[in-house]
């Protein structure tokens, strides 16, 4: 059997988050794409893109068609400063190509055994439902904890509604480190969503609210987590998510 | 297609396509104001040539920009698009590919924007955007609450909007001329009542020459 750490019966933000910054933990940004050289984003490690035959993953040196994932890659390494991040650009394909390109990017950090994969989108497709779910398990399975943004629209999406996934939504606060436990499902935790100020393509600072601001929050916090811990299972970092969180027994 | 259907199919559809698109109009136009926005927009997104379309503007652009088109997967829009998730940013255009793009597309570049994708069942219709409202302390999630109940409503004209677009698009193709008798049965139908009653007498008596012809005449 892999290691696994012995939880304490008594936790605290401290023990749980450290001051290692996420040192050797491997995050990926499913998304637009990470801008180059931005400054708050600093070094990306790794780039890939989907190709437009929505089946290869090549390397990538487009940066960012939106800003959304330079956003999302500056939230995280705001939280988890020695992380290593990967950008897997899923988008720029055209709309119709979104769904398989979604598909392909999210497989591929699977199967590279990404530590934490950041998912700052969703699909409606249900034809998508059943092959996300399998990755959303497999996933579980090996260790690889994904995180994904809610939708706070009445409709049926994936894969944040899935319990092998850390489903994110936001809160009104100012406070990056707070973030709640949600004990009514499907929507797991609440972070920092609203008004954020963010990295954005064209070296640019903008704010932004959203549940996709949110999300990176939670990737970020998982990421100090594993860092101090990386033989922790997602059963036991969520446990942890929910023991140190700010309505639990994080106090903030 | 029997004709009687074809008929009946062709009543219900005519004149339709402008009724849902004043109600796209009402919505952005009602949008617009609830959050004293400067604009407000719909697109659609055009399947066939993976392309957003501006079908409906209120405020700024709202004369000339109906109808432009661009790619569907690249900028704000395109990004809500597929990830069907809403976006509020406040400074936009501090990012110079953006002010340049959407500059050269409308002619106004906004400071800040909130997206909303327009979902119906599980498909993704288009995105709704309200530019530029007034400048808060703090963004609320209400009103991200509001945006989205606006976008359900936009949702659902946009869904009527395709459909009627698709049926009068299978009766023109049919091209037995039951759109035109259609289009004929709604005009008189529209007419006040005098200039109604001789409308439908004219019908009338057209239908008996025509008739007659049939007749062998």
């Amino acid at each position: 059997m892999e290691p696994v750490p012995v939880l304490p019966s008594q936790m605290s933000r401290e023990w749980a988050f450290g001051s290692l910054g996420g040192a050797g933990v491997r995050v990926a940004v499913v998304d637009s794409g990470i801008e180059r050289g931005h400054p708050v984003v600093g070094e990306v490690q790794q780039a890939v893109a989907v190709a437009d035959d929505g089946e290869r993953v090549i390397e990538d040196d487009e940066g960012d068609l939106c800003g959304h994932g330079t956003a999302c890659a500056g939230i995280i390494r705001s939280i988890a400063p020695q992380c290593e991040l990967v950008s897997v650009r899923v988008l720029g394909a055209g709309y119709t190509g979104s769904g398989p390109a979604l598909l392909r990017g999210l497989q591929w950090a699977v199967e590279e055994g990404c530590d934490v994969i950041n998912m700052s989108l969703s699909t409606t497709k249900s034809k998508f439902a059943e092959t996300l779910h399998e990755l959303a398990d497999r996933a579980y399975f090996q260790r690889t904890n994904i995180v994904a943004s809610a939708h706070n629209m009445p409709v049926e999406s994936y894969p944040w509604r899935f319990s092998s996934v850390i489903s994110v939504g936001s809160h009104e606060e100012a406070d990056p480190l707070t973030y709640y436990y949600n004990p009514d499902s499907p929507v797991e935790f609440f972070a920092r969503g609203v008004d954020v100020e963010v990295a954005w393509s064209g070296g640019a600072t903008i704010r932004c609210t959203g549940n996709s601001f949110a999300t990176p929050h939670m990737s970020g916090l998982c990421a100090l987590i594993l860092g101090k811990y990386p033989d922790m299972t997602p059963f036991q970092l969520k446990s942890v998510l929910h023991l140190v969180s700010s309505n639990v027994g994080g106090g903030r | 297609m029997s004709d009687e259907l074809k008929a009946a199919v062709a009543a219900g559809v005519v004149g339709s396509e402008e009724s849902f698109q004043a109600l796209l109009q009402s919505v952005v136009e009602v949008a617009r104001a609830i959050f004293g926005a400067k604009a407000s927009s719909i697109f659609l997104l055009d399947e066939e040539a993976d392309e957003l379309v501006f079908e409906a503007v209120a405020g700024e652009g709202a004369e000339t920009l109906v109808g432009k088109r661009f790619p569907s997967s690249t900028g704000v829009a395109g990004w809500v698009l597929v990830t069907r998730q809403s976006l509020v940013i406040e400074d936009v255009s501090q990012d110079p590919r953006f002010s340049k793009d959407v500059a050269e597309s409308t002619g106004f570049v906004p400071k800040g924007l909130m997206a909303v994708p327009l979902l119906h069942d599980e498909q993704v219709l288009g995105v709704l955007e309200v530019l530029d409202r007034p400048a808060r302390s703090q963004f609320s999630l209400v009103e991200m609450d509001v945006l989205g109940l606006f976008a359900n409503q936009a949702a659902i004209a946009l869904d009527l909007l395709r459909r009627a677009r698709k049926a009068e698009k299978v009766l023109a193709e049919s091209g037995e001329g039951s759109d035109v008798v259609a289009r004929l049965a709604t005009t008189v139908d529209g007419l006040q009542d005098e200039q109604r009653e001789a409308g439908l007498k004219l019908l009338e008596a057209l239908d008996e020459v025509l008739k007659r012809n049939e007749g062998g005449y």
